[in-house]
């Protein structure tokens, strides 16, 4: 009982932002699942990351404008979309340098916009929040927007799921169907964006793609089918998010400040942990 | 037997007496400036099973990709099947599928994609869904794989799952892009009299490339030979000939029958630098004169014991310069 307590310590569950924050983790985590395991069979958890850089910028700009930075997230993940998807067109290695000559600029224009908020607000709160995160900062009043866009990714991967997972294993299998691959895989990008973006405002932009690849990866090593691994992958992402909310609500009382330690922190490592766990229990089965 | 781009000359009815799986007329197709084939023409009969074989480079990617309405053609025709039935009713297996080990889909996933791969939504679990791909994947002799991740499969054990992933829309035209290639010689064999098989009995019109006439012989109704961009086409003893083989390269062709096999020979002097065939087959033009012999897979081994349709000649290779 007593280490019940002490990993559930008192007004845990009543604490109005812990409340929220298991909310936003959840779903953001949901969000992620699907989407992760495609990115991760599709190869492009590059691109991920470099959308998670550059929403860095979005959040950034953001904090300089006072809106509220999951905005800053979404438009800015969905302008680098767009952006790959125009520069690079059909070529993976296209498409592989248009997203690093971004990442590279997105980020210049994020250390610009942070320097521009800490010299105007004189704080260095702005840029820890957009790049590390802080999910018990996510006011009640960004939740509808979380949900709705949580709920627009959901749909639009669940629209496309069958060619995208076919043009996924193979695109010659997927055109010889006659699926409209371009369509297929701009829709799935666009729910990449919006899975960064959620992402970037749970764990920050920097760490945003450990809660979508993480779990996903992991997932692979455990389940045989997509669906399976798609629910093996929330179940892990809403697992670590959730215990790294614990967590950090705990490390109030730790030291060296008593101020708590970064909730992101706990649920990156968390997700590797998974990842490890998989790896080893993945090997052993192939192995028997 | 038609001759394409040559001389030309009666087609011989089909031995099925379906209509055409296939129709494929003066086909001539340009990619980048360059013209890949030129008035091709053949059909494919409902039941039967067509060889295309050719070099690489020949064109036979081409011609697939063509007549699945991936690439534009530039003059002639293609009819698939009786009426419209779309692009999605031809059966495909593309050229070196590469499926990861690590990828989330089993056998039977990947051929519940075949039947609805571009359907929008996510696919309802229903009994009939099921029943379908039990029993696809029973005539492909792939039962047992159902559940297993289609990564982990061995090549000849992948190249049935994804026949039966194409068979899945139940389409008139089955076309499979050398679907031999980098088999072992007893996966080479069991998966050529498969396809003899599903042609047969299930009354779809089966075309697949391969540089390699030998696997083919004992399952082969017609032949569809591609040179240069040309093709002839026929019953493999009409076509496999040195007079026909020789007007369609323009080049003197020899075709030789030993062990069992035959080897079709290409003369040296038309391209130095040409020599883009696989390396084994680099290392058999080695000999002064290119006729080397393959001595792989004896017929022996074949189940059909050599006594289909391939008739008096039980095997071929092609041998001959790489052309781009």
């Amino acid at each position: 009982m007593s280490i019940l307590h002490a990993i559930f310590q008192p007004g845990l569950f009543s604490n109005s932002s812990v409340q929220d924050a298991a909310v936003v983790g959840a779903v953001v985590a949901l969000v992620c699942a699907p989407v992760g395991v495609f990115t991760v069979v599709r190869g492009q958890s590059f691109a991920g990351h470099a959308f998670a850089d550059v929403t860095a910028t979005g959040g950034s700009a953001a904090f300089l404008l006072g809106v509220s930075p999951l905005l800053g997230f979404v438009v800015m993940a969905l302008a680098g979309a767009g952006a790959t998807e125009l520069l690079g067109a059909e070529r993976q290695r296209g498409r592989d340098l248009a997203t690093g000559v971004l990442l590279g600029a997105g980020l210049g224009l994020s250390a610009l916009l942070l320097y521009l908020t800490t010299t105007a607000q004189s704080t260095t709160g702005a840029a820890v929040t957009v790049l590390f995160g802080s999910i018990f900062a996510v006011s009640s009043s960004t939740l509808p927007m979380v949900i709705g866009f949580g709920a627009t990714a959901l749909f639009l991967v669940g629209l496309v799921y069958r060619p995208l997972l076919l043009s996924s294993i193979n695109p010659d299998l997927a055109r010889a169907q006659g699926a409209g691959l371009r369509v297929v895989g701009l829709v799935y990008v666009v729910s990449l964006a919006l899975s960064v973006a959620l992402s970037a405002l749970t764990i920050g932009a920097i760490l945003s793609t450990a809660l979508l690849i993480g779990p996903a990866a992991a997932a692979l090593r455990l389940a045989k089918s997509p669906g399976r691994a798609i629910a093996c992958a929330a179940v892990i992402g809403v697992a670590a998010t959730w215990a790294g909310i614990v967590l950090a609500y705990d490390s109030y009382n730790w030291p060296p400040a008593q101020q708590g330690w970064p909730v992101s922190f706990f649920v990156v490592s968390l997700v590797l942990a998974a990842y490890l766990l998989a790896q080893l229990t993945g090997r052993r089965a192939r192995q028997a | 037997m038609t001759t394409s781009g040559g001389p030309v000359s009666a087609d011989a009815p089909t031995p099925s007496g379906e209509g055409p799986a296939l129709d494929v007329e003066d086909l001539s197709v340009w990619l980048s400036g360059q013209e890949i084939l030129r008035g091709v023409s053949f059909s494919v009969a409902a039941g039967s099973l067509t060889g295309l074989i050719g070099e690489n480079g020949a064109g036979k990617t081409t011609l697939l990709r063509a007549v699945l309405g991936l690439l534009p053609i530039s003059s002639g025709k293609v009819r698939v099947a009786r009426g419209h039935l779309g692009r999605h009713s031809i059966g495909y297996v593309p050229q070196k599928v590469v499926l990861d080990p690590d990828l989330p889909v089993r056998a039977r996933d990947l051929v519940e994609l075949g039947a609805d791969g571009r359907r929008l939504g996510i696919p309802m679990r229903s009994g009939a869904r099921r029943a379908l791909v039990d029993q696809l994947l029973q005539s492909v002799d792939a039962s047992h794989l159902a559940d297993a991740r289609v990564g982990a499969l061995s090549g000849g054990e992948q190249q049935r799952v994804l026949i039966a992933h194409a068979l899945a829309s139940q389409p008139q035209l089955l076309l499979l892009d050398e679907p031999l290639a980098s088999l072992d010689p007893r996966s080479t064999q069991e998966t050529a009299s498969l396809l003899g098989r599903i042609a047969h009995e299930r009354k779809v019109g089966v075309l697949l490339s391969t540089h390699d006439i030998n696997p083919l012989l004992p399952v082969m109704d017609r032949v569809v030979y591609l040179a240069a961009g040309r093709a002839v086409s026929g019953r493999t003893e009409e076509v496999v000939r040195s007079d026909v083989l020789s007007a369609l390269y323009r080049h003197h062709v020899d075709v030789f029958h030993a062990h069992g096999r035959v080897l079709v020979s290409v003369g040296e002097e038309r391209s130095e630098e040409g020599c883009e065939l696989d390396a084994d087959d680099c290392a058999d033009r080695e000999s002064p004169n290119g006729d080397s012999l393959n001595s792989d897979s004896p017929d022996s081994d074949s189940p059909n014991g050599g006594g289909g349709p391939g008739g008096p000649l039980p095997a071929a290779t092609v041998v001959g310069p790489g052309q781009s």
